[in-house]
C-alpha cells in the first residue's frame, strides 16, 4: 500500500487526551495536505478520533478547529496555491475557511473503538496500561480486513509485547510524541525486528511530513526519554534523601532542585520536571519498566508515600501547574511538600539558610534561558563546569556529581543497546527536553 | 499650512504595542490629533471647515461616516461643515487637496485636514485583504496572500532583472537604514526604539517565497500602523485670525492631483508614472525643479517605491534610482535628505494619515520645530515635496512646499 492509501482512513485512539489530541491535530493536517493534492481529488479520507470520555470530545474539536485556524493562518501563501481553481474563494479569509472545513470535514469524533475497524492506520495514545492496549489492538485486529498498522505512543512499554500478545505480525511499531505534539519536534521512533521495511519508511516519511526530528529507539523499557528520565528523577531523588541527613527533607528536595535546575542551567530542575509531567506518571512509569530492568531496582518508596497522599503533580484542564513535591503560585514553586509534616513548607522560611550551605555558583554558570539561546552554548556550559569542578562549595561539587551521573545514564543508554548513538541520546534531551547541551559530553568528566 | 500634530505610529515596532490588550481606537487618534492642532490655533472655533482622509476604517474598525467625527473632537467643531475623502494611501494627500480648493475657492479661510487610520485591529494576514482594496478587487484572487507587498515584489522582481538584482538589495537595504536612523530621531515613530544594530545586514535577509513575498523580505515594507496627523490649511486671513506668526506656517507654492486607471496595469513595472506626472505638475504650478528641492517626503510603502520614486521624481535617470540611495543623496546628510522622521518604513504607514503626516514632517522642517530629526534647509533651496501614493501608483497628491523665512 503506497503512502497516502495508507492515510486514507486513520484512527486516533484516545483522541481526546494530552497527547492524543496533538496526535490528532498533526494527522489530520498530514491527511488534509494530501487530500487537497489535485491527484487525490476524487479520493476519501477519513479519520476517527476515538475516545471514550464523550463529555470531552466538543472540547476536543473546539480545540482542532481552533489549531487549525492558527495553522491555516501561518500557510496561507501556500493554501492560496492550493485553492488557487476555487473561484468563489478570494480573500485570504475565504480560503482559510475553506481549509478549515475541508480538515474539519476528514475528522469523525466518536466513543466507539468500532470506528477503527475499517481504519489502514492506528495511532494509540490511550493510558500507559499495556493490558488495556493489548486488549484494544487485538479487537481491532480481529475485525479489521486491512491489515492494519499500529503506531503507538507508548513511552515506556516495549513493542515486542504488544506486538506478540496482540498478535499483529509486526504490524506494530513505537512512534512516540513528546508534550505538545504539535509543537515539540522529536519523535522516538521505536522499531522492532518483525516490522517490514514500507513500514519503517513510511514512518519516517510521515515523521517528515509532520516536520519532527526522528530519534531511533531500541525496543527496550523506557526507550530513550524515559530511559534517561525515569533513571535520572530516581537519583535525584536518592540524593535528596541522601542530603536529608544534613537537613530536613523538604529543605534537601529544595537544595537538589536547585542543582539540577541553576547549576546544572537546565530549564527545571528535577523535582519540578516530576510535578510537571505528574508523581503519579513517573511512578507508574518506573512501574511499567522496572520489571524489564535486570539489575536495577527502578523504584521509589518516595513517590509511593507522596501518591498515597494524593500528592500527584500534574495539570489542570487549562495548563496549569497542580502542587506536587512543590507547590506553585502562578507556575512558580514557592514552598516544598514535607512528607514527615504532610505539608507545604515555605521556600522563604529555609531558602537563605540552604542556599548559604550550597555556597554561592560561578559567574560562568548562566540560567538556562541564557544559555539556550546563546550561539555558543557548548562552549559556555563547558565553561561554566569547568569552572564548577574548581569551585570550593558543597552545592558545586554536588552539581558536578549530578552531571556525571547524568552522563552515565547516557552512556548505559548506548552500551545497553537502547540507544544508537550518543548524539540521539544528546538529541532526545534537546530537542524533548530543551536542554541546552546534551548529558554525554566531555566537559562533565 | 500651520498648526501640525501627530500620534505616536503605534505597531508591533513600538515596545508599548500587545497583541492581546486592548488598544486605542479611531475616536482617540482623530481627538488626539484634532486637538494637537486646534490647540495650536487658538481653538477650534478658527475652524470653517473639517476634511478626513482615511482608508478603510469601514473594515478595520466597521465605521463610516468620519466627517462626522469632527464634532467629537471638540465641541467648538459642532455643525461646520465636514467630510471624509478617501484614495486608498493617498487618503491623507486628499484630505489636503480638499482643504486647499477650499481655500483657494475663498469657501473657507481656515480647513482642519485629519488623516487617521486604525488597523491594528486585524491579524496581518486579514489587513492584507483589506488593503489589498486600494486595488482592483477583480485581480485580488490572482494575487498574493499579502497582495500589496506581492505588487510591489513583481515591480522589483523586473526592476532587478533590468538593473542588476545585487545593486538594488543593496539600495533597499540602506533605504531600510536611512529609514530607522530618522525614525530614531522622532519619539513619535513606530521605530524609534529600533535598537538592531547593523540594520543593512538586517534588511539583507533572502526574501522567503515560501511565507511571504518572492522579492521582498518584511524589512521592505511599511509597517502596519495605527495613528493620526492634522494639520490647519489656511490663507492669509486664516492665519491672522488663528494668531500664527508667518515663520511658524509653511506656504503651499505647487500641487500636482493625478489619478489613473484602477484597471489598467503599469506600462513599465519599473517606473511610477502616475507620481512622475503629479511630481510634473507640482513642480511647473511652483515654477522649480527637483534641483530646487531641500527635501523630500515620498511615499516608501515598500523601499522598491522609494527607489521608483527617486527616480519619478527626476533626481536619477531610470534604472539609476539605486544608485542614488547607494551614493547616499537621501540620506540625512546627502545632498537631499527624504524621509527625515523616517518615512513610511520607519515612522510607519497609517494609511489614512500618511499624506497628512508628510506635510507635517515638512512642516516641522521648515519651521524649526522637528526637535531631534531637524534638519537645516539651505537658504538657496527654500522648498520641500511631498508625494502621496494610493495603491499601485494609481492616486497621487505631490504638494510643493515653500519656507516662509
Amino acid at each position: 500500500m503506497e503512502y497516502t492509501e495508507r492515510l486514507s482512513n486513520v484512527s486516533v485512539l484516545g483522541a481526546a487526551g494530552k497527547m492524543g489530541s496533538g496526535i490528532l491535530l498533526l494527522s489530520a493536517l498530514e491527511v488534509a495536505d494530501q487530500m487537497l493534492k489535485p491527484e487525490n481529488k476524487d479520493k476519501h479520507f477519513v479519520v476517527n478520533a476515538v475516545d471514550v470520555t464523550s463529555s470531552a470530545l466538543p472540547g476536543l474539536m473546539k480545540y482542532i478547529r481552533a489549531q487549525v485556524l492558527k495553522a491555516a493562518e501561518k500557510k496561507t501563501v501556500l493554501l492560496r496555491k492550493l485553492y488557487a481553481g476555487r473561484k468563489d474563494l478570494i480573500e485570504n479569509s475565504d480560503i482559510i475557511g475553506a481549509y478549515i472545513e475541508d480538515v474539519m470535514g476528514i475528522i469523525r469524533p466518536g466513543i466507539r473503538i468500532e470506528a477503527a475497524y475499517e481504519s489502514t492506520l492506528i495511532f494509540e495514545a490511550v493510558s500507559e496500561n499495556a493490558g488495556l492496549k493489548t486488549r484494544l489492538f487485538n479487537q481491532i485486529n480481529e475485525n479489521n480486513p486491512n491489515k492494519p498498522w499500529f503506531f503507538t505512543n507508548t513511552s515506556s512499554v516495549p513493542i515486542g509485547g504488544l506486538d506478540k500478545e496482540a498478535g499483529l505480525d509486526g504490524r506494530i511499531l513505537g512512534f512516540h510524541f513528546y508534550n505538545p505534539p504539535a509543537v515539540q519536534k522529536l519523535v522516538e521512533l521505536i522499531t522492532t525486528p518483525s516490522n517490514s521495511n514500507g513500514m519503517k519508511e513510511f514512518a519516517l516519511q510521515l515523521a517528515k511530513n509532520m516536520r519532527k526530528v526522528v530519534v531511533p529507539s531500541n525496543d527496550i523499557a523506557g526507550f530513550i526519554g524515559n530511559g534517561h528520565f525515569m533513571r535520572d528523577a530516581l537519583y535525584g531523588i536518592n540524593q535528596a534523601t541522601v542530603l536529608s541527613s544534613d537537613m530536613p527533607l523538604h529543605e534537601a528536595i529544595y537544595a537538589i532542585n536547585r542543582i539540577s535546575q541553576d547549576y546544572l542551567m537546565r530549564p527545571m530542575g528535577i523535582f519540578q520536571l516530576i510535578d510537571y509531567v505528574g508523581v503519579d506518571v513517573v511512578r507508574f512509569i518506573m512501574n511499567v519498566m522496572n520489571p524489564y530492568m535486570a539489575d536495577e531496582n527502578l523504584h521509589s518508596p518516595l513517590l509511593d508515600q507522596l501518591f498515597e497522599v494524593g500528592v500527584k503533580g500534574g495539570q489542570f484542564a487549562d495548563g496549569s501547574q497542580k502542587d506536587g513535591f512543590l507547590k506553585y503560585e502562578k507556575g512558580k514553586p514557592v514552598a516544598v511538600y514535607s512528607p514527615e509534616k504532610g505539608a507545604y513548607i515555605p521556600v522563604s522560611d529555609f531558602a537563605n539558610s540552604v542556599d548559604t550551605w550550597l555556597g554561592t555558583l560561578p559567574e560562568s554558570v548562566l540560567s538556562w534561558k541564557n544559555l539556550v539561546k546563546a550561539p555558543n552554548k557548548e562552549m559556555l556550559a563547558a565553561k561554566a563546569f569547568s569552572d564548577l569542578k574548581t569551585f570550593q562549595e558543597k552545592g558545586a561539587a554536588m552539581a558536578v556529581q549530578y552531571a556525571r551521573h547524568s552522563r552515565e545514564i547516557g552512556m548505559k543508554l548506548v552500551s545497553d543497546g537502547v540507544a544508537v548513538t550518543a548524539e540521539d541520546v544528546n538529541t532526545v534531551l534537546l530537542t524533548g527536553f530543551f536542554h541546552a547541551y546534551g548529558p554525554i559530553n566531555d566537559f562533565v568528566v | 499650512m500651520i498648526a501640525g500634530y501627530n500620534t505616536i505610529s503605534m505597531g508591533t515596532g513600538r515596545k508599548e504595542f500587545n497583541p492581546r490588550k486592548e488598544r486605542p481606537g479611531l475616536e482617540h487618534y482623530i481627538k488626539e490629533a484634532g486637538e494637537g492642532t486646534i490647540r495650536q490655533i487658538g481653538g477650534g472655533e478658527h475652524v470653517d471647515e473639517g476634511v478626513v482622509g482615511n482608508f478603510m476604517a469601514s473594515r478595520f474598525n466597521k465605521q463610516a461616516h468620519l466627517g462626522a467625527f469632527l464634532g467629537m473632537i471638540d465641541p467648538s467643531l459642532r455643525l461646520k461643515p465636514a467630510t471624509r475623502v478617501e484614495g486608498a494611501c493617498a487618503s491623507g494627500g486628499l484630505a489636503l487637496v480638499t482643504g486647499i480648493k477650499s481655500a483657494l475657492a475663498g469657501s473657507a479661510e481656515v480647513v482642519l485636514a485629519l488623516g487617521v487610520e486604525v488597523q491594528n485591529t486585524v491579524k496581518a494576514i486579514y489587513g492584507a485583504d483589506i488593503l489589498a482594496g486600494a486595488g482592483w478587487f477583480q485581480r485580488r484572487k490572482e494575487g498574493h496572500a499579502y497582495f500589496f507587498p506581492g505588487q510591489f515584489s513583481d515591480r522589483a522582481g523586473v526592476y532587478f532583472e533590468k538593473y542588476g538584482r545585487d545593486k538594488s538589495r543593496k539600495a533597499f537595504a540602506r533605504w531600510y537604514r536611512n529609514a530607522v536612523e530618522n525614525a530614531r530621531l522622532c519619539p513619535t515613530a513606530q521605530e524609534f526604539e529600533n535598537k538592531t544594530a547593523d540594520l543593512e545586514v538586517l534588511a539583507l535577509t533572502e526574501p522567503n517565497p515560501k511565507s511571504f513575498t518572492d522579492h521582498l523580505n518584511v524589512f521592505d515594507c511599511s509597517k502596519v500602523s495605527d495613528g493620526a496627523s492634522a494639520i490647519a490649511i489656511v490663507t492669509e486671513e486664516g492665519l491672522n485670525r488663528c494668531g500664527v506668526a508667518l515663520k511658524d506656517a509653511v506656504e503651499v507654492v505647487g500641487i500636482g492631483h493625478a489619478t489613473d486607471d484602477l484597471t489598467a496595469l503599469p506600462a513599465d513595472p519599473t517606473r511610477l508614472d502616475t507620481v512622475a506626472h503629479a511630481v510634473k505638475i507640482a513642480l511647473e504650478s511652483a515654477g522649480i525643479t527637483a534641483s530646487d528641492l531641500a527635501t523630500v517626503e515620498t511615499h516608501d510603502c515598500f523601499t522598491i517605491a522609494g527607489i521608483l520614486g527617486v527616480e519619478a521624481i527626476g533626481l536619477a535617470p531610470q534604472g539609476k534610482g539605486a544608485d542614488f540611495v547607494l551614493d547616499g543623496h537621501t540620506a540625512r546628510d546627502g545632498k537631499i535628505p527624504f524621509n527625515t522622521t523616517g518615512g513610511l518604513i520607519g515612522w510607519g504607514h497609517p494609511t489614512g494619515a500618511t499624506g497628512v503626516h508628510q506635510a507635517v514632517t515638512i512642516w516641522e522642517q521648515f519651521t524649526g520645530k522637528a526637535g531631534d530629526a531637524q534638519i537645516s534647509i539651505p537658504a538657496d533651496r527654500p522648498y520641500g515635496l511631498t508625494i502621496n501614493m494610493g495603491g499601485d501608483d494609481r492616486t497621487v497628491v505631490a504638494i510643493v512646499y515653500k519656507k516662509t523665512v
